[in-house]
């Protein structure tokens, strides 16, 4: 798979064009996406908000590769997403994307620096390699001395943190975050937007995280918000520089 | 990769020991199952072939037929060999170490209150050198005491310590039915055949005292011989069929009225016998074994449907299908697998603590041990591939939401 094509240097990172998304068919055919276009560029932070059923988690899942849309493009650094088979999506994931879910999604019974240490496995990072880029990953989002504790034997906040961890290790072109704050606190969910707005300023990942809460929104440089499957306005976030 | 997902597969089973355990019981006793079957056979039938050669794997055995067709189609029994046979044998024959003209039968031995029943054997000092047989104590048999018949005996080990105890029974009398016999020698000690029986159960009288004074008649009812060293017994026993057939006028044509029996051929039969024996044992627990793949498949299917939501994960993270299918059947492999190192070593110990109780050999065969293994990890590939198609095929997001 070759990410650079000619087209792909002046193009935006993201770019989606008529994105729609059929679930089921017939008169139960429920439409997730009625033709969103988005574009997002290197380094943004983008939150995007919207009511329950908007189509803002089926948008994630298309912007992450983890589904593909019914009809219109996907291009990611100028490629289309589309044309691409399940494996080399993967591959695209593995290279490019990191997640974080609501529900942290970490494995259970193993230990944080594992977790962490798993999409590095899948790279072929050598081991030693590995676990120092794990540790560091940690470290990056204050879990020193918690390497070698399960999920079960951490809070809710440190294991996001984990799970925030887990995303970075691969140094991603972006971060996906569908709630990240959802299962928490208001003070732990502030704690993690502190951490995801470093990892936006000073090692400039793309973040594109979906929230229903204003205030986690308002650290974002751009808010989007969805509505009945579509994009219904676009306003800049308090954290705008223009 | 490949070692890579080892680990990540060992850390799996290493994260749920106990459910581990329990999916590769079935493998672990169907290998041990295999492998204790199969090497208490081995051991069995070395047993067997080390107790005939004990017996003299250079003997042959000359009996007299069961019973026969004879002339207008009526079954009769065979005419019983006489001493002149052995002793035509004896004369006629090249290439013997010994002929021993053996009749024997049961009886009670008795010394003042005590009392046993025991076999009466009835033979010539050759019979100690075709069994191989040493003296433990006093002498064989005289010349004149074999020729005249006269009432002296050999004890076996059993009935020297049954009716003697701590005495030394030597010179002493014992009635057998009512021959009253003195004691001249005591056999040394055999211990049990493979059949389980005592060796060492009988009373030894030269061969006319049994005639003449316990069986009363001039029966001989089998003749035993032992090749010289380097003596083929197939030439010995054509020979000894020649002649038996024109002593006993065998018409051309007519079936032998005797067998003449090679114990080499006794050992290969036997020795055949427990072999289809350890194979049918082993083809019952090999079957168990295919009940431990199944049950892998079972725990393998919950485990998949478990961990749907960690499949998510490993997808979202970009773990490719292959990957994911290679997870789960390198993880039922090496559970599988070690299922069968738990069972090879269960087998084996199992094997050696009965090889002990039933006083076999240890037989260790390498082979099915190997084969033991092999099979086990197949069972695995075999069992887990399906589980583990169904996680690599399945939808990343339908897994990432999977309660
Ligand atoms: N797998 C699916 N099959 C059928 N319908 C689906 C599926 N996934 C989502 N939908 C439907 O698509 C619509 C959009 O769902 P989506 O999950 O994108 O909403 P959302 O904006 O993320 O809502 P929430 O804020 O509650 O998470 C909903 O009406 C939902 O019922
Ligand atoms: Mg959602």
């Amino acid at each position: 798979m070759n990410m650079t094509t000619p087209e792909s240097i002046n193009s935006p990172l993201i770019r989606l064009e008529g994105i729609t998304k059929v679930y089921g068919s017939g008169p139960a055919a429920v439409h997730a996406l009625k033709g969103v276009d988005l574009t997002i560029d290197k380094g943004e932070f983008v939150a995007v908000m919207g009511p329950s059923g908007s189509g803002k988690s089926t948008c994630m899942n298309i912007l992450g590769c983890l589904d593909t849309p019914t009809a219109g493009t996907y291009r990611f650094k100028g490629v289309d997403v589309g044309g691409l088979s399940r494996d080399q999506r993967a591959l695209l994931r593995r290279n490019y994307l990191g997640f974080v879910f609501q529900g942290f999604n970490l494995l259970s019974r193993t230990s944080a620096l594992e977790n962490v240490e798993l999409p590095l496995i899948y790279r072929g990072v050598p081991a030693r390699e590995r676990h120092a880029k794990a540790r560091d990953a940690l470290k990056a989002v204050g879990l020193e001395g918690w390497e070698f504790h399960t999920p079960a034997e951490l809070s809710g906040g440190q294991q996001q943190r984990v799970a925030i961890a887990r995303a970075m290790v691969i140094e991603p072109e972006v971060l996906m975050a569908d709630e990240p704050t959802g299962n928490l606190d208001s003070v732990t969910g502030r704690e993690i937007m502190d951490l995801l707005c470093s990892f936006n300023t000073e090692r400039g990942v793309t973040i594109v995280m979906v929230t229903h809460d204003a205030g986690m929104a308002g650290y974002a440089g751009r808010i989007v918000r969805f509505l009945d499957g579509l994009i219904d306005s676009e306003e800049p976030g308090r954290r705008h520089v223009s | 990769m490949i070692w890579e997902t080892i680990i990540l597969a060992l850390r799996a089973i290493r994260r749920n020991v106990l459910r581990s355990f329990l999916t590769i019981l079935g493998i672990v006793i169907g290998v041990a199952a295999v492998i204790t079957m199969v090497t208490l056979g081995d051991g069995a039938t070395e047993q067997v072939r080390a107790d005939i050669s004990s017996l003299g794997s250079n003997m042959l055995q000359v009996r007299p037929g069961q019973g026969f067709r004879g002339p207008g189609g009526v079954r009769v029994f065979a005419e019983r060999f006489k001493l002149s046979d052995a002793q035509a044998i004896e004369r006629e024959i090249a290439g013997l170490k010994a002929v021993a003209p053996l009749s024997d039968q049961s009886g009670q031995a008795i010394s003042g209150n005590r009392n046993w029943s025991t076999t009466v054997t009835g033979s010539t000092n050759d019979y100690l050198t075709v069994r191989n047989w040493p003296l433990e104590s006093g002498r064989v048999f005289t010349e004149s005491e074999l020729n005249s018949g006269r009432a002296v005996c050999i004890l076996g080990a059993t009935i020297a310590r049954e009716l003697f105890g701590d005495q030394d029974p030597l010179g002493a009398f014992i009635r057998l039915d009512r021959l009253s016999c003195q004691v001249v020698g005591v056999l040394a000690s055999k211990g049990q055949s493979s059949f389980g029986q005592d060796q060492d159960d009988l009373v030894m009288v030269p061969i006319r005292t049994m005639q003449r004074r316990i069986a009363g008649n001039t029966d001989v009812k089998a003749i035993l011989v032992s090749a010289m060293d380097g003596v083929s017994t197939e030439a010995l026993r054509e020979d000894i069929e020649r002649l038996m057939r024109e002593r006993r006028r065998v018409s051309e044509g007519q079936d032998d009225d005797f067998h003449v029996r090679d114990m080499q051929e006794i050992v290969s039969t036997l020795t055949s016998t427990t072999r289809v024996l350890t194979a049918l044992l082993g083809a019952v627990a090999a079957v168990s074994l295919l009940v431990g793949g199944i049950g892998i498949m079972n725990i393998m299917l919950v485990s998949v449907t478990e961990r749907t939501r960690e499949i998510g994960t490993r997808l979202a993270i970009g773990a490719r299908e292959g990957e994911v299918l290679m997870q789960f059947l390198i993880e039922a492999v090496v559970l599988s697998s070690l299922g069968g190192l738990f069972g090879i070593a269960l087998g084996l110990g199992a094997a050696a603590l009965g090889a002990r109780l039933l006083g076999v050999p240890f037989v260790f065969n390498p082979g099915i041990v190997i084969l033991a293994f092999v099979f086990s990890a197949s069972v695995g590939m075999i069992f887990g591939f399906f589980p583990a198609r169904r996680a690599a095929r399945m939808d990343p997001i339908e897994a990432l939401r999977h309660e």
